[in-house]
């Protein structure tokens, strides 16, 4: 079942000829004496949406936090639109926008603080509208005068995700994002993966909630044991097919 | 250059503005710094002279000690939101990032050195509020702020982060703190500019090495 990233594509004609958005060559990553990612290749081209699954430990936000340039890998390489992580990584961030596990906002600034000085470090063009733009489009507006601290766990991600999208990046990395969201702001999250996608844009997420992940996604990839265990088109992905690689690592293995 | 500059005063003011919110960091630099003086002052039999021999050691000490409490605070806060991974993500160099903690820090200690600094006059009894000393307290800040902001990020994810900075800034900081010392012994004896000078030369250069070596420093320990 395990198949050569590189020689894959996507199941859409876009995916399979848009430009190479990321390529992970031969990732390995350890904490200690735990090897999480053990000789990893991945590439994601323009126009997809990968879904990454694994069993907890597997390695799936170790791998996030490499593509988001917030973690070195211990060897290999990873390039983003062609830019090496190792060499380029400030252009590279260009085309980055990512939502992980914490929502990286300051607690005692406003919504409208923080994505303005998240929009500054950025250089957004046109700044306050483009506030306004994305906290409408995230259902923010009449949040954006509160502190961050004061908002509940779901507008707080919404928030995230708006920050994330503030600078109008080509990748988006979602880890768990949807995680404490409720309904309407999970529809909120997949319409901007669907929007994300025909803008022929590049979308990485994670997911506990694998009949979700299969549906959102064009390619379901399954980490175990440091490596992809399954690289497939999610069209021919089951729930048994992901959840049958769910196997707790060993301790002190990842 | 200018918008490079832009970024990191646009750094700065957002950790001024988070302290003009919560007062954590300059309360905590002030209270404390007085808090050691006050002791002192109970602690020694101050007479006009003693003050100008132990004065200037008791007033650096007070402000070192007080100054990693602060910088210690100012990274917590970026840890506790996870915020730091945040600033990681902007398409800003490390190096901009430091200088712009590094502005913020320095600007937190130089506003609490204007509060204590008059105080340890009063307690002390010896003149400090001069051109001389304000010199010396400046370039002091300078080298406090880079030396601290570059040991925080490295103690930041540290989970003794508490113990870890003193640890690793007060020993480095040992000949800016010297430099101070001895230039305020001089001022307050009635030296002139000459009679410090070479003090001032090991803190200048204290500055300039340690601001650059610590700007190297930041971008390594940032990352996992």
């Amino acid at each position: 079942m395990t198949l050569s990233t590189q020689e894959r594509t996507g199941p859409g004609d876009q995916a399979a000829t848009g430009v190479v958005a990321i390529e992970a060559t031969r990732l390995e990553k350890s904490f200690g004496n735990a090897a999480v990612l053990r000789g990893l290749d991945m590439k994601v081209r323009d126009g997809e949406v990968v879904a990454i699954f694994g069993a907890n430990g597997a390695g799936k936000t170790t791998l996030l936090r490499i593509l988001a340039t917030l973690t070195r890998p211990d060897h290999g390489t990873v390039s983003i639109y062609g830019n090496d992580l190792a060499r380029e990584a400030e252009r590279a961030r260009l085309s980055l926008g990512a939502v992980l596990h914490s929502p990286m906002l300051y607690g005692d600034m406003t919504v409208e603080e923080n994505l303005k000085f998240f929009g500054r470090m950025f250089r957004v063009p046109g700044l306050s509208a483009r506030v306004l733009e994305i906290a409408d489009r995230m259902g923010l507006t009449p949040r954006l005068d509160q502190r961050v601290r004061e908002l509940s766990h779901g507008y707080r991600k919404r928030a995230a995700l708006a920050r994330a999208l503030l600078h109008r990046p080509r990748v988006l990395l979602l880890d768990e994002a949807e995680t404490g969201l409720d309904e309407p702001a999970r529809q909120v999250l997949d319409s901007v993966i669907a929007e994300h996608r025909a803008a022929g844009h590049a979308v990485v997420m994670t997911t506990h909630s694998v009949e979700r992940g299969i549906a959102a996604s064009d390619r379901v990839l399954v980490l175990a044991g440091g490596r992809f265990a399954l690289d497939e088109p999610s069209s021919s992905v089951t729930l048994t097919d992901v959840t049958r690689f769910y196997i707790e690592p060993e301790p002190g293995d990842a | 250059m200018g918008a490079a500059l832009a970024t990191v005063w646009t750094l700065a003011r957002k950790d001024l503005l988070l302290e003009l919110r919560s007062r954590d960091i300059v309360l905590a630099i002030v209270v404390f710094a007085l808090l050691v003086i006050t002791i002192f002052t109970f602690a020694i039999e101050l007479t006009p002279s003693r003050s100008r021999d132990v004065g200037p050691g008791v007033l650096w000490a007070a402000v070192a000690f007080a100054g990693v409490l602060g910088i210690n605070r100012s990274f917590a806060m970026e840890a506790e939101g996870d915020t730091l991974d945040g600033l990681m993500l902007t398409p800003v160099s490390r190096e901009l990032i430091f200088f712009g903690k590094s502005l913020a820090n320095f600007i937190f200690i130089t506003v609490a050195e204007i509060v204590i600094f008059p105080v340890f006059e009063a307690l002390f009894n010896i003149n400090v509020l001069r051109i001389e000393t304000i010199v010396i307290a400046l370039l002091a800040s300078i080298g406090f702020s880079a030396v601290g902001t570059a040991f925080a990020a490295v103690s930041v994810r540290v989970r003794s982060r508490e113990i870890m900075l003193p640890l690793l800034f007060l020993p480095t900081v040992i000949p800016l703190i010297m430099a101070a010392v001895e230039s305020t012994s001089v001022v307050v004896n009635g030296g002139s500019w000459s009679g410090f000078s070479a003090w001032l030369q090991l803190a200048i250069a204290f500055d300039v090495i340690f601001v650059i070596a610590s700007a190297v420093l930041f971008q390594f320990v940032l990352e996992e």
